[in-house]
């Protein structure tokens, strides 16, 4: 069968290769049996020791979570201590009798001990069963220990936030990482158990601030009572998070809100930075951080203020009026307008058979693109708005970031809608109306927007046309090295508009407050801009104001920057079913910025305090 | 006259001492997954009862190769991988997954895994190709047998399942020493290799699960994680370190009795048999391992033809490969890749694959061909 030269030659080679696979065996043979002989005989003894003593247990130490500051160092979270119990599986006898036990002795529900105890994972790995449990629980536990082999003790640092409601939804909460989270690979060197960030920059920041855990080894005797621990590693906290805003303002903008619904957010135009980001209702994240029962979780979700929902930055809304400012700038841009052309107003727009309403039934008159803005003509706007189209629009009111998440550091933000004939045939399949770009173009109809955005709008203008990115997060201090990480302000872009008509705009809006629709923002101490605006929540409403049920009743807003000449503050106010932007949310404007004008001066800024080496002290107990 | 030639011929091959060495291992890992699983398990049958099934299947796989010729067997090396490469792509859509990797295939209640069967055939393959192609230059000796490897490989990596794709290579590789690679070849695989390490590293590090890779650190930083990935690494080394000389007894292993040392019964069922019977029995497993494949290897040196000599070749490679990976992960030697010690550990694609492999290797020693030759 194989005959030829040249195979017969190399079968003979074959058993001079056979020879090496043969001395190759033996030898890797005889490594291996050298390395048994190294485990068995030479180590022999210590192996035995530590199979006797193979009763150890490696129990995870929680690592400190990271503290998170405002941007001038006051403390908005830090970490207490707090006693936890943990069960080993492996050394507990009768499961039943144990949570027989646990149960009688702290009041736990017996059936939510019996879940934790049958999860899955190792039986081998201490799990937790209860955490913040009281110092009399935990002293109650450690003197019936003996009774209970398994049981364990730890003390841990538990997360806490001294300003309870101040900023929570900034901050978010933290809670135990959930079956499906284990799952992901973000969460891959977690463990049942891990506190995780679910909410807020807790959430978005939960890699920075989550620190890693450490292990101990405990020695166990035959009954599962500890008798040695010894720490294996330590664990590494957290890193610490300096937020961009001042909680003194922060706390302003949320008692103005009060009792009503909506959002507040002041940035600075010159960063993007937010200085403070109110959202009413609140809740307070030392609640939600801590275990919840069904009941408490369901009644905080059904709530009808939706505490949970961050209206800064998911809640969505037509933004009326407000939006005549990106409008501005694209007539004057696109030519559409000249500052000196005006449009007659009579009090109605007529387009085919329908009469466009202004709000102001006799009519404005003649009205330039000052006047039109000061008394906020809706004539004028459904005029160049009918002449430039929706898709000039659109593309403007996207240069403003609008119609897109800002990309603010919180999770779950919403985009709004800025609509367009191709966004139309997509989102709803169907052909974009005339008659639509006419309730565009004071932002009404599909147009919504989030009060983040209009934040950042209007700091746009302010500055002088660069869109920054909102931003949260100022530094993050490494905790292993000291390093104190600044991020830098990230512009999104810029408006490709001359500084000729952001002047035009900015003196418009000065007017705004000094003569036209918002007078009520005027302030002795400060020149503010600003637009008001009204949102319509139902399109057929008759009667006066107070006849409407409020839920139907409209939002209002009204966004402002300050001071006019050279602006440090930009804000938008959104509150809910509060009617006429100019009487309900300018007072609340004006409140804020006289109260950060009258703060600045006081206090340095972060970054020159940081780099002094003058950090604020930490807590006793985080370290 | 016929009956008494045909009984003749089969007995001539049939090597007493080869088979009895066999059984021995085999003795050796029942009893082991027996004292390990051994009042661990309620309702199913237990793992020693179904490994003695396994075996018995495994014992006619055997006879049915013992009884073939290989000549006919290597005619369908080809076609028989393609049906393989074509299993391995329906497991990789529909297979079974068991932790993280998804190697099997559902056979009602049984559970295939394809990749074991793809070593046997790879042998047939290279062995064929080998005997059959001509082999002048680097070209037909190195670089098509090595595309014939290649999708298999990529298959089982892509898994994913490291240990048989490890055994793949150490097919290859021995089979590349056994045609005789030139110092040339050698060299030029070599500078090869290196050029090819950076991006051979990223995709075969990229392709692996993250346990696989947590598993090589832990072994590359012992102290990595012990109560995790780090665990299996740490339990073992205590189970074979603590059975000393002569071992704690049968069922007297603590580590593996009390559950310390996972899947006892399966890749790490050699600490639960070293910690039991010690370096003695350590030392005895070991022998009978050697004489096994020195016994291999003295058919391989006396195979009639070169295809012959091939297949057994192939066939103690892969058999070595598995037995030192093995143990050497499990003395910690090695990171843990996830191969079982052959005929020992509980598993029966593995166990019917290599009592098919023996089988096969036997057939080799035949010193005629059969009556239709």
């Amino acid at each position: 069968m194989v005959t030829g030269h040249s195979s017969e030659s190399e079968f003979g080679d074959l058993h001079r290769r056979l020879f090496i696979l043969r001395v190759g065996l033996l030898l890797v043979v005889a490594l291996l049996g050298l390395r048994l002989w190294h485990l068995q005989i030479r180590e022999g003894p210590y192996y035995r020791d530590l199979s006797e003593n193979n009763r150890t247990r490696l129990v995870l130490l929680e690592p400190a979570r990271g503290l998170i500051y405002d941007r001038h160092g006051v403390l908005l979270a830090n970490n207490v201590p707090s006693f936890s119990l943990y069960v080993t599986l492996e050394d507990v006898k009768d499961r039943e009798l144990l949570i027989q036990q646990l149960t009688d002795l702290l009041g736990l529900d017996p059936s939510l001990v019996r879940k934790k105890m049958t999860a899955k994972g190792s039986k081998l790995i201490p799990r937790k069963i209860k955490d913040r449990m009281t110092l009399h629980d935990a002293t109650l536990v450690e003197s019936h220990r003996l009774d209970m082999p398994g049981v364990m003790i730890q003390v841990e640092s538990q997360r806490n936030y001294p300003g309870g409601v101040t900023a929570a939804h900034l901050l978010g909460y933290v809670g135990e990482i959930s079956s499906d989270q284990l799952e992901k690979p973000e969460f891959l060197d977690l463990h049942q158990g891990s506190i995780v960030g679910q909410y807020g920059v807790e959430k978005s920041y939960d890699r920075h601030m989550r620190g890693m855990a450490g292990q101990k080894s405990v020695e166990v005797d035959a009954l599962g009572h500890e008798k040695k621990a010894s720490v294996v590693e330590r664990p590494q906290a957290g890193n610490d998070l300096y937020l961009t805003i001042d909680v003194r303002l922060q706390k302003v903008a949320e008692d103005l809100l009060g009792a009503e619904q909506g959002a507040i957010v002041a940035l600075d135009p010159n960063s993007g930075d937010i200085l403070a980001m109110a959202s009413r209702p609140g809740f307070d994240p030392n609640v939600l951080s801590r275990e919840l029962t069904a009941k408490q979780w369901v009644e905080i979700v059904q709530d009808e203020g939706r505490p949970l929902n961050n209206r800064a930055s998911q809640g969505q809304y037509p933004p009326g009026s407000t939006f005549k400012i990106p409008m501005a700038v694209a007539a004057l841009e696109t030519k559409t307008m000249s500052p000196s052309s005006t449009v007659f107003c009579n009090g109605g727009y007529q387009f085919g058979k329908r009469l466009y309403h202004d709000w102001k039934a006799s009519g404005h008159g003649y009205v330039d693109l000052h006047n039109a803005l000061v008394h906020s003509c809706d004539v004028y706007f459904y005029t160049i708005g009918q002449r430039m189209g929706i898709d000039v629009m659109a593309e403007f009111g996207k240069d403003f970031g609008l119609g897109k998440a800002t990309g603010v550091e919180l999770p779950s933000e919403r985009a709004g809608i800025i609509p367009s004939t191709t966004w139309k045939q997509k989102a709803k399949n169907e052909q974009w109306l005339p008659g639509e770009t006419i309730s565009a173009a004071i932002g009404q109809g599909y147009v919504t927007v989030t009060p983040l955005q209009m934040a950042s709008l209007v700091g746009t203008v302010a500055n002088g046309g660069v869109n920054y990115r909102p931003r949260l997060v100022q530094a993050v201090m490494d905790r292993t090295s000291g390093n104190l990480q600044e991020l830098p302000a990230v512009p999104r872009g810029k408006i490709n508009a001359k500084p000729e008509t952001f002047r035009v705009i900015k003196d418009a809006l000065a007017d705004v407050v000094t003569k036209g629709t918002a007078t009520k923002a005027k302030s002795s101490i400060v020149t503010i801009g600003g637009k008001t605006g009204t949102a319509q929540v139902a399109a057929l409403r008759t009667g006066p104001e107070e006849n409407i049920p409020k839920k139907f009743r409209d939002h209002a807003w009204f966004v402002a920057f300050a001071p006019v000449e050279s602006p440090k503050i930009a804000v938008a106010v959104l509150a809910e079913h509060m009617g006429h932007g100019g009487a309900a949310a300018a007072p609340l404007a004006k409140e804020v910025i006289e109260t950060y004008m009258k703060l600045t001066p006081q206090i340095p800024a972060v970054t020159s305090d940081l780099s002094r080496g003058n950090r604020p002290g930490r807590s006793a107990k985080d370290s | 006259m016929i009956n008494r030639l045909t009984e003749h011929r089969g007995l001539d091959s049939f090597d007493i001492r080869y088979v009895a060495l066999i059984v021995a291992i085999l003795g050796i890992g029942v009893l082991s997954i027996y004292s390990v699983t051994h009042g661990h398990q309620s309702g199913t049958a237990p793992y020693y009862l179904k490994q003695l099934i396994w075996i018995s299947l495994g014992a006619a796989a055997f006879l049915v190769m013992w009884a073939s010729d290989y000549h006919h067997l290597a005619r369908f090396a080809y076609p028989a991988y393609a049906v393989i490469l074509l299993m391995l792509i329906f497991v990789l859509f529909e297979g079974r997954t068991s932790k993280g990797a998804q190697r099997w295939i559902a056979l009602g209640p049984l559970n295939f895994q394809p990749s074991e069967f793809a070593k046997l055939v790879l042998i047939l393959v290279l062995a064929h190709y080998y005997s059959k192609a001509p082999r002048v230059g680097w070209l037909q000796r190195v670089i098509v047998p090595g595309l014939l490897v290649l999708p298999g490989l990529l298959l089982i990596l892509k898994q994913p399942d490291l240990g048989s794709g490890l055994s793949f290579v150490a097919v290859y590789a021995a089979m590349l020493l056994m045609v005789g690679v030139r110092s040339q070849a050698l060299g030029f695989i070599l500078l090869f290799s290196i050029m090819l390490f950076p991006f051979a590293w990223e995709g075969v590090w990229g392709s692996l699960h993250d346990y696989q890779r947590q598993r090589i650190m832990a072994f590359v930083d012992p102290g990595y994680d012990p109560a995790g990935k780090g665990y299996h690494a740490l339990q073992s080394k205590i189970a074979i370190g603590s059975g000393e000389l002569l071992g704690k007894g049968l069922y007297g292993g603590t580590q593996s009795q009390l559950k310390f040392l996972p899947e006892g019964h399966t890749d790490f069922v050699f600490a639960v048999f070293a910690e039991e019977w010690g370096f003695l029995g350590v030392l005895v497993l070991l022998t009978l391992f050697v004489a096994l494949m020195w016994l291999s290897l003295e058919i391989a040196s006396k195979a009639k033809d070169q295809l012959g000599a091939l297949l057994a070749v192939g066939i103690v490679a892969m058999l070595c490969f598995c037995v030192v990976i093995n143990i050497g992960m499990t003395a910690g030697m090695f990171p843990i890749v996830g191969i079982p010690l052959p005929l020992v550990s509980y598993g029966g694609s593995a166990t019917i694959m290599t009592m098919a492999s023996l089988g096969l290797l036997l057939n080799v020693k035949r010193k005629r061909l059969s009556l239709f030759y």
